[in-house]
């Protein structure tokens, strides 16, 4: 019986590749849980034993439920008809046994039927339901609703809505894009109109391509200070899908078919306002782009993985010259790169989902207020820390693992030959919905501009000491001299690029710089964890070796002082 | 809805390598992995839904080693209310006239059920005979080869399979129905029954893990500590009871090895081979000449 978990020795060595700790004993409140809820550990290592039953259970059902139907669900796809939305029949059988695996409220507490569980389980799971069924990631992976409901709504929404998220009762969906605001959520315009005596809205205005939009539960980024132009304008509510919700119609997409991406017209539609006005955009929604964005980093992870699966089953068995096609040099190199890429994205989402954590759970101590004294502002100041850490390691993740997922996708196909560009095998699909990791929840280019900011503000140069110092005594001493000596090419290279005083020159090599310091992070982090194993050792290697190079070359472009792109566009494009 | 499934482990005959039988002819468990039998999963599953839907319990039962243990985690995990395992030397090496002795003597002693739930059959012997013959023993109505049960008006209906299609029973309960596999997928277990149940026990693997880590206790000593900590699982709903044959107060010649009068009479070693192969030419021709053998061969039509 397949088992995505069971199957893949990586997972297993992933939850175990960072001493999770801290993070263990902030999210169970020191094991205050603990004989109160049947499923509340006592200790870390209880904690640790629950994740892994969590993720074999996840591993499980992505392998033996979900996996099998993905491909006629691709075929399917959801229907509209008389205004309702109706999922395919394997989508509506996965949110059932996900439901019934309690696997549908992951993140939230346990007093709201949740796991409790931290981002970085979350991510692993969401990682191998994408790796059954890519689409199923925009109802199950955005268990990000349900958290952001969590995070910023009051109790009595809680209570209202968050059991039945757990029970699977209710999906949700974030209700942000509309037709001229897509990447530019600052220009907003569906209305929201509050009645003095109720206190709540009336939404009316129409949504575009918004994922799982039949959902039962909508949180609507809304315009409800009709004077303020900007993010200042905009609150977040919270409404019920129902007759005044009209599903207009749904997107014919090149892939995630399985997932209804939805036009959606709000017709004086009673909305509750979340948390405070004028936060929506500024607050709210970024903590909860920033969540999905690293849920799609995870989700891009498991397509990759799908895709490499599936290209080295071909070549194992696929027989050319007389020999399979796995014997030769040219699919060997591929397969080998493949593994190389999946494994450092995960590990660098692992250590991404450690800095979100902390930062979440530091600000919930901060936010009991019973800290004082030195403790207070310890806390304080390594919470500012993994603050700016998450807010660049997220970005980066989603780039990093997105543009991976392009290229695994791509090979995969690629070792399949002829074969893989049929329908008959999976990883056309597979290549389809790679495709739309890099675009939603941001674009790369616009992961780019939310990095680049930690970059050249020093959190970059800060995260990289805490890297050093991360680092075990006994990793491999020429790989790290090797690293550092490109530390030392990377901060030549941004200050460099910090003295041009164009602004459209660095927003030109934006993409460059961050590259190269993704490309050093993933280097220190398979470094750290290359101790592990001979086989991590071998990995680490071969990804600082062949980095390397590409750092170079990107330091060289990016005081190449080639500037045609912005001199002379108009001569090249006309 | 009162009910009870009969469940077993059986050695995953899907996997199977040369060393799984021995001489006799009987099945060599040690060699396989120990799973769930699949059709009693179906079965489990069936019940779950009758008490879902209904109202009322689950109780699953095994006979077996202490290592059945394992499926009756999995059944706690999927949704069982609760679990009781049958495990005496004096039941061990049982055919299914005493098995399902034995098994009918568990369920009297439990009493109170309406319905009894078995998997059509396991795959280590694939008799199909066990869940009839207890419902002979309760003298209980049965329905065999079931695929789904539902209630209409007060009444049990039953879908049960026969040859090219399907038969609807109306049933009197207490019944007895077996369930062929395939029909319904069983649920997944769920992660708070999961973690909830890893630490799920019973008293001779307390008495067991106590006898090892302190080889040298004195045996009175040692009863008092497996019987504080049995309590202790016991109270918070972690402990599966264990019964013997003096439990079910089953007549000790009609269980085991001595209330079996199944004998193997003959072992008859088939060995299949694949190492005729014939290459059929990708052709019209090919492929008629292909058809046309396999009609030939009865294979087709």
């Amino acid at each position: 019986m397949p088992n995505f978990y069971k199957d893949n020795p990586d997972m297993e060595f992933s939850l175990h590749s960072i001493d999770w700790s801290e993070i263990i004993r902030l999210k169970e409140n020191n094991f205050s849980e603990a004989g109160i809820f049947g499923d509340a550990p006592a200790s870390v290592e209880e904690a640790m034993l629950n994740y892994a039953d969590i993720l074999n259970l996840a591993g499980e059902i992505a392998g033996e439920y979900i996996a099998p139907r993905s491909a006629s669900v691709d075929e399917e796809g959801p229907v509209l008809k008389d205004g309702v939305v109706h999922y395919a029949e394997g989508t509506v059988s996965a949110i059932r046994e996900l439901s019934q695996a309690d696997l549908m409220g992951m993140p939230l507490p346990r007093k709201y039927d949740g796991l409790n569980a931290p981002t970085f389980v979350c991510n692993l799971a969401i990682e191998m339901v994408s790796q059954a069924d890519a689409g199923l990631m925009t109802i199950f992976g955005l268990q990000e609703i349900a958290e952001t409901i969590n995070l910023f709504a009051n109790d009595n929404q809680k209570d209202r809505y968050l059991p039945k998220f757990s029970s699977g009762e209710v999906t949700g969906a974030m209700v942000l894009t509309e037709p001229d605001a897509g990447s530019d959520l600052q220009a907003i315009a569906l209305r929201a109109v509050e009645d003095k005596e109720s206190g709540l809205f009336t939404l009316n205005g129409v949504k575009r391509f918004i994922s799982n939009g039949c959902g039962q539960v909508l949180l609507v980024l809304a315009r409800s200070e009709p004077n303020r132009a900007g993010a200042a304008g905009l609150s977040l509510f919270l409404c019920e899908s129902g007759p005044t919700v009209r599903i207009r119609r749904l997107e014919k997409k090149l892939g995630i078919k399985s997932s209804p991406t939805c036009e959606m017209q709000f017709l004086d539609t009673t909305a509750e306002l979340v948390g405070k006005r004028r936060r929506g955009l500024t607050h709210y929604v970024m903590s909860l782009m920033n969540g999905a964005r690293l849920a799609v980093a995870a989700q891009a992870v498991g397509i990759a993985q799908a895709a490499y699966t599936a290209a080295l089953s071909f070549a194992n068995a696929r027989e050319q010259f007389g020999k399979p096609i796995r014997e030769f040099p040219a699919v060997r190199d591929m397969l080998v790169e493949m593994k190389t890429q999946i494994e450092a994205a995960r590990a660098l989402n692992m250590e991404t989902c450690r800095t979100v954590d902390m930062d979440k759970l530091l600000e919930h101590e901060l936010e009991k207020g019973i800290l004082q004294g030195d403790a207070l502002k310890e806390t304080k100041d390594r919470r500012a820390l993994y603050k700016r850490f998450a807010a660049m390691l997220t970005p980066m993740s989603k780039l990093f693992a997105t543009e991976m997922c392009q290229k695994v996708t791509h090979d995969a196909i690629q070792v399949h030959g002829g074969s893989g560009y049929m329908k008959d095998y999976p990883v056309e699909r597979y290549y389809r919905d790679a495709k739309i990791t890099n675009i939603y929840e941001g674009t790369s280019q616009l992961q780019v501009v939310a990095a680049i900011g930690g970059i050249t503000s020093g959190t970059y140069k800060t995260y990289i000491q805490e890297l050093e110092q991360s680092l075990p005594a006994n990793v491999d001493e020429d790989l790290l001299q090797l690293i550092r000596k490109h530390v030392e090419l990377q901060e030549e290279t941004l200050a460099y690029y910090i003295n041009q005083e164009e602004e459209a020159y660095r927003d030109l090599y934006a993409r460059d710089m961050v590259d190269l310091c993704a490309d050093l992070i993933v280097s220190y982090i398979y470094l750290r964890i290359s101790v592990k194993n001979d086989r991590k050792k071998i990995l680490a290697s071969r990804f600082i070796r062949r980095a390397m190079p590409q750092i170079r070359m990107k330091s060289a472009r990016i005081m190449s002082e080639e500037r045609s792109v912005i001199d002379a566009f108009d001569q090249i494009v006309a | 809805m009162q009910c009870i499934v009969l469940i077993k482990q059986v050695p995953d005959t899907k996997n199977i390598t040369a060393k799984a039988m021995r001489d006799d002819g009987t099945v060599n468990r040690a060699a396989l992995p120990a799973i769930f039998n699949p059709d009693d999963l179906c079965a489990l599953e069936l019940a779950l839904r009758v008490r879902d839907q209904y109202g009322g319990s689950v109780r699953v039962i095994s006979m077996g080693p202490l290592r059945a243990l394992e499926i009756l985690r999995d059944a706690l995990s999927r949704g069982a209310d609760e679990a009781v395992l049958l495990s005496d030397k004096r039941f061990a090496a049982a055919d299914t006239l005493a098995t399902s002795y034995s098994l009918s003597e568990a369920v009297k002693k439990i009493g109170n059920y309406d319905l009894i739930f078995c998997g059509r059959q396991a795959i280590d012997g694939d008799t199909a005979q066990v869940g009839p013959q207890v419902a002979e023993k309760l003298n209980i109505p049965q329905a065999t080869y079931a695929q789904e049960i539902w209630k209409e008006n007060g009444k049990v209906f039953v879908r049960r399979e026969v040859e090219g299609g399907y038969e609807v029973l109306a049933l009197k309960t207490p019944a007895l129905i077996t369930v062929t596999g395939g029909y319904v997928l069983p649920r997944p277990r769920s992660a708070r029954r999961t973690i909830r149940f890893r630490n799920v026990t019973a008293k001779p693997e307390i008495e067991a893990r106590w006898k090892k880590e302190n080889p040298d206790m004195p045996a009175e000593e040692l009863d008092k500590k497996v019987e504080a900590e049995a309590s202790r699982c016991k109270q918070a709903g972690l402990l599966i009871d264990v019964w013997s044959v003096d439990d079910i107060g089953a007549d000790i010649k009609r269980t085991g090895l001595v209330g079996s009068p199944t004998r193997v009479w003959r072992v008859e070693n088939v060995t299949l081979h694949t190492g005729e192969s014939k290459k059929i030419e990708p052709t019209e021709d090919g492929i008629h000449a292909l058809v046309e053998e396999l009609i030939h061969d009865h294979v087709l039509g």
